[in-house]
């Protein structure tokens, strides 16, 4: 295994220094070529972010709540699927499978091109409720496929003993089931939060440009001539999902059910 | 089967109630979406009286040199970062495995790219492989190039180095994180099985390691290779108007201020969607070899 470690450090370098460019225009105030290192340091990237004209604050706000909104619902929606595909063998089982992945899998913009139409025709077009909705499509499949797979795991044995013991569904619902299925609810409603804040196209093509989430904003820097204000903005973006992927990577471990999730983002 | 059930309600009944929320999104979107990219890509025009069904649409993107472009460049990068993903993923994956110190924080840093969003990492290979970017510098300031121009063409190019590499980069470290969790469960005590048998390292890596590793890495790649040839933002970003990938030239289409060119749109959104589905039902038959459970 000798050649195991150079080779695991080249390889980590690679994956972690077309970082560093990011963080260095971020801070930079001049940063003409050839340099190699910025002129000028500033903290005008900085200053852009919290600017009212640079829209930044507004779109986390936007972007906060239709991923928590996102978040909450494909949960909420996904826990009684989840049930069904856990619990229970039935016939078509096999069919619902395939279209709880296919959605994953299929990319968003292809499905969502042929019904634009009807969201403007339903006035839900150009509007945060039509996001959220449109949202749905990549998370809700998610989060019953990882509940699907903690149900299956889920000794049942624990309601029935509450039911005996006189508690109603709601209760058992409430004090039983969601404490015991406590990590993969957390899980689920993580990952649908990220799929919905990295979001681009589906927000594009629904939000038609009058829902301002953070990645729209980014890709309009991006195209703009103010490398320092894309680098700070693109950085504001990186950071929630880092903290949130760092916090549940204990969760993660063990339960690569979840581990599609990653390849979604 | 205990004497009381949670529920009076026919089992039948409530397995359709369970699952009649996440039925109506996945009709709504999923097959109302794909069923009507496929009407529309025949000629079927919503909301408006006078449309005519017809096959023009792919009569136009068989024959549009554009579209064929597109459909090299779409599997070129797809196939190319797949392949750089996967084998550099299952390479981390055995190196970080045979760690004996610290292997827990090698594999946070290993980790820090599966948060970074493709928007973000598009930004990355920007600054860095642009004709301005940091190795267009380094290599001025070592004297291998003299000027930006002088400087390959890594964005913006015709072949997809820029977008090959940004999925590439993205994506080792989730096929690395699958790899790492199959060869937790159980590999070492088969391996040393071997070992005890006689094998030797070699043997035991192309026996009984690869083997096991391959479904699961398989699997992560048939998703790799889907996402790939499916974003818009980092192909739009990093790659040109023409050749354009194919999600890239659907969204084109769709939004030309000439309506004749929708049913072109709605016929390559229909492409994709086959040329994924075909995906899932790899990924599905991969899943079932892993004991019946997807990844």
């Amino acid at each position: 295994m000798g050649w195991g470690r150079p080779l695991l450090a080249l390889l980590i370098a690679g994956l972690l220094l077309p970082l560093v460019p990011l963080l260095a225009w971020a801070v930079s105030g001049q940063w003409r070529y050839p340099g190699l290192v910025p002129q000028r340091l500033s903290g005008r990237g900085v200053r852009i972010l919290t600017d009212p004209r640079s829209h930044v604050l507004s779109g986390v706000f936007t972007s906060t709540l239709i991923s928590v909104s996102v978040a909450a619902l494909a949960c909420a929606i996904g826990l009684p699927a989840g049930r069904a595909i856990g619990v229970y063998r039935f016939r078509g089982r096999r069919l619902v499978q395939f279209l709880l992945l296919a959605p994953v899998i299929v990319p968003g913009l292809a499905v969502t091109l042929g019904i634009q139409v009807f969201f403007i025709h339903y006035g839900l077009a150009a509007s945060t409720l039509g996001v959220v909705l449109v949202q749905l499509l990549p998370t809700v499949p998610y989060a019953a496929t990882v509940l699907g797979a903690a149900f299956a795991n889920l000794d049942l044995d624990y309601e029935r003993q509450a039911r005996a013991l006189g508690s109603g569904p709601v209760r058992t619902l409430v004090f039983v089931t969601i404490p015991l299925l406590r990590p993969a609810l957390i899980l689920a409603g993580l990952f649908c939060f990220l799929i919905s804040w990295n979001e681009y196209v589906l927000t594009l093509l629904v939000g038609a440009g009058q829902v301002q989430t953070l990645p729209l904003l980014l890709f309009a820097a991006i195209g703009s001539s103010d490398t320092t204000a894309a680098a700070a903005l693109g950085v504001l973006v990186v950071l929630p999902p880092l903290l949130l992927i760092g916090l549940a990577g204990r969760l993660l471990a063990g339960r690569s059910g979840a581990a599609i999730g990653l390849g979604r983002l | 089967m205990p004497s009381f059930r949670s529920s009076r309600l026919p089992r039948g009944l409530r397995i359709t109630l369970l699952l009649s929320p996440a039925a109506v999104v996945i009709g709504v979107f999923f097959l109302g979406g794909v069923s009507q990219a496929v009407a529309q890509s025949f000629g079927y025009q919503p909301f408006l009286p006078d449309y005519h069904w017809s096959t023009d649409a792919y009569r136009a993107i068989w024959l549009d040199p554009a579209v064929r472009a597109s459909l090299l460049i779409t599997l070129r990068v797809s196939l190319a970062s797949t392949v750089i993903a996967a084998v550099s993923g299952v390479a981390a994956a055995l190196a970080i495995r045979g760690l004996r110190r610290g292997r827990g924080w090698v594999t946070g840093l290993f980790q820090v790219n599966l948060a970074v969003p493709h928007l973000v990492g598009a930004l990355c290979m920007l600054l860095l492989l642009g004709q301005s970017g940091v190795i267009a510098r380094l290599t001025l300031t070592a004297g291998l190039s003299t000027s930006p121009a002088a400087f390959p063409q890594l964005t913006g190019d015709r072949f997809g180095w820029g977008i090959i590499a940004e999925y590439a980069w993205k994506e080792t470290p989730f096929v690395g994180i699958i790899a790492l969790a199959a060869l937790s469960r159980g590999v070492a005590d088969l391996e040393n099985a071997a070992r005890v048998l006689g094998a030797t390292q070699w043997q035991r890596r192309r026996h009984v390691t690869l083997p096991l590793l391959a479904p699961p890495v398989a699997a992560a790649s048939v998703l790799v290779f889907a996402f790939a040839a499916g974003t818009y933002e980092v192909p739009y970003l990093l790659g040109r108007s023409y050749p354009a990938t194919l999600s890239v030239v659907a969204l084109q289409d769709y939004r030309d201020t000439d309506l004749s060119v929708r049913p072109q749109a709605m016929a390559v959104a229909v492409v994709i969607t086959l040329l994924t589905t075909v995906l899932v039902i790899a990924y599905l038959a991969l899943a079932k070899r892993l004991s019946g459970r997807p990844l």
